[in-house]
């Protein structure tokens, strides 16, 4: 099981829980399986393409991940808006 | 009373007062966030909004209550699996059937709601069109940005893509077929005129609902009328000081009427000669002229958006009101006889929906 952090309005889409226990070998795996426990956050994080966002970051135990990147249990895995996606 | 719902860079602010009295603030929602089309559906009072997170994409929202709790709406997405994803949602229009709602956004899709705008479908028919593959996004994207449901036949709907033209049904949106006739494409060669995939950048459609086989198109140069539901064009932007534009607005009682703020030109999208002006055709646009009695009338460079003007009202009673994304709102009580300022200082202002 990964622990997988959200922020923002996509915590209080999970349930509001500051970490979720998450079973998956890859990234995309854990993020499709919190869209099948909290579907509300379907369309948040992945886009119909099965991409992350453009300006959503992974990080996986600190390191910037992609969708393929592989997960292990108890790594810290967090989904956080990135700073490219504001603008004035 | 009439209630203005705009759509800004930074939320939506819902203002209420009186046609030439001033308005005031009595509501906002999705603080900090880009609106990019919110609407009050008459027939349930319930409002739609359509917001655009750049971190977590395009949703629509529904509420009884602006100043309460927004719902997310279902179903607002691309088919999964595909090659594209849904970039925004530009419009919401209700349609002729009992609850039927209907949105447009980008890549060219349109999407149809039944219950209020609760659940959202993608329209197979438009998708699906063989032709897809070569449509070409505008400076925009590839936004369905007009929806022309026909008064009392839910079976007919014209819809405009930038730039992939007009698009017409007859049966509820299962078939489709274009309705570019007599378009002129100014930036494309002559030869490319035959090649109805090559960009037709229709900026803005509206439909008279008093005579439907009626439309007035402002194009990316050109504003045009069509007398046969949208399949043929003639260019009626003679008399303008420049038929570059986005927003056009129609009388509801006035099949002769509507309305254009012209800006200067593609390279230049400001209001020309630092005049802020609303041009009016009473006669189908055979000849324009200029209406902006308390306008800004010097050293205003204003860009109105194409989802920024809209009316409330009729014939003599027609109230119109766009906003401009210098922050500034006007409306006329008088069909633009005389005007006012309703709202200065706000964020950029996307859109404007007026009702009563």
């Amino acid at each position: 099981m990964a622990l997988v952090s959200l922020r923002g309005p996509l915590r209080k889409l999970a349930g509001g829980t500051p970490q979720l226990e998450l079973e998956g070998l890859t990234v995309i795996e854990l993020l499709r399986g919190l869209e099948a426990r909290h579907p509300e956050i379907t369309g948040w994080i992945l886009d119909e393409r099965g991409r992350v966002r453009r300006h959503i970051n992974v990080y996986v135990n600190g390191e910037r991940g992609v969708e393929e990147t592989p997960v292990g249990g108890g790594d810290r895995v967090e989904v956080l808006p990135a700073i490219t996606g504001g603008s004035a | 009373m009439t209630e203005l719902l705009l759509g800004t860079k930074k939320g939506l602010f819902v203002l209420e007062g009186e046609p030439g009295h001033g308005f005031e603030i009595t509501a906002r929602a999705f603080a900090g966030e880009p609106v990019d089309y919110a609407m009050r559906d008459r027939r349930s009072g319930r409002l739609l909004a359509t917001m655009t997170s750049p971190f977590y994409g395009p949703k629509i929202f529904h509420t009884d209550d602006p100043s309460g709790e927004w719902q997310q709406a279902e179903g607002v997405a691309l088919p999964e699996g595909g090659d594209q994803a849904l970039e925004r949602i530009w419009v919401m229009v209700a349609g002729e059937a009992d609850g039927v709602v209907y949105a447009g956004g980008d890549p060219g899709v349109l999407f149809e709601s039944s219950d209020g705008g609760q659940g959202w479908s993608i329209n197979e028919g438009l998708w699906s069109q063989p032709s897809r593959p070569d449509w070409q996004p505008g400076g925009g994207g590839l936004c369905l940005h007009s929806i022309a449901p026909w008064p009392g036949d839910p079976t007919r709907l014209a819809v405009a893509i930038s730039a992939a033209g007009m698009w017409l049904t007859e049966d509820g949106g299962r078939s489709w077929r274009r309705g570019n006739q007599g378009l002129n494409p100014r930036y494309l060669p002559e030869e490319a005129l035959q090649d109805e995939s090559a960009g037709r950048c229709v900026h803005h459609v509206e439909r008279s609902p008093s005579q439907p086989e009626r439309l007035f198109m402002q194009f990316h140069g050109g504003v045009y009328r069509s007398d046969d539901a949208g399949q043929s064009w003639v260019d009626v932007g003679a008399g303008l000081p420049s038929d570059f534009g986005f927003p056009l607005m129609v009388d509801p009682a006035e099949p002769d009427s509507a309305y254009v703020i012209p800006l200067v030109a593609d390279m230049d999208r400001v209001t020309p000669e630092g005049r802020v002006r609303v041009y009016a055709t009473r006669d189908g646009g055979a000849s324009w002229a200029p209406t902006g009695d308390g306008l800004p009338s010097q050293d205003a460079y204003l860009t109105v958006l194409r989802q920024a003007f809209d009316r409330v009202g009729q014939g003599p009673e027609l109230e119109l009101y766009f906003g401009a994304t210098s922050g500034e709102v006007f409306g006329s009580p008088d069909g633009g006889e005389s005007w006012s300022t309703v709202a200065s200082r706000l964020p950029p202002v996307f859109s404007v929906t007026a009702s009563p």
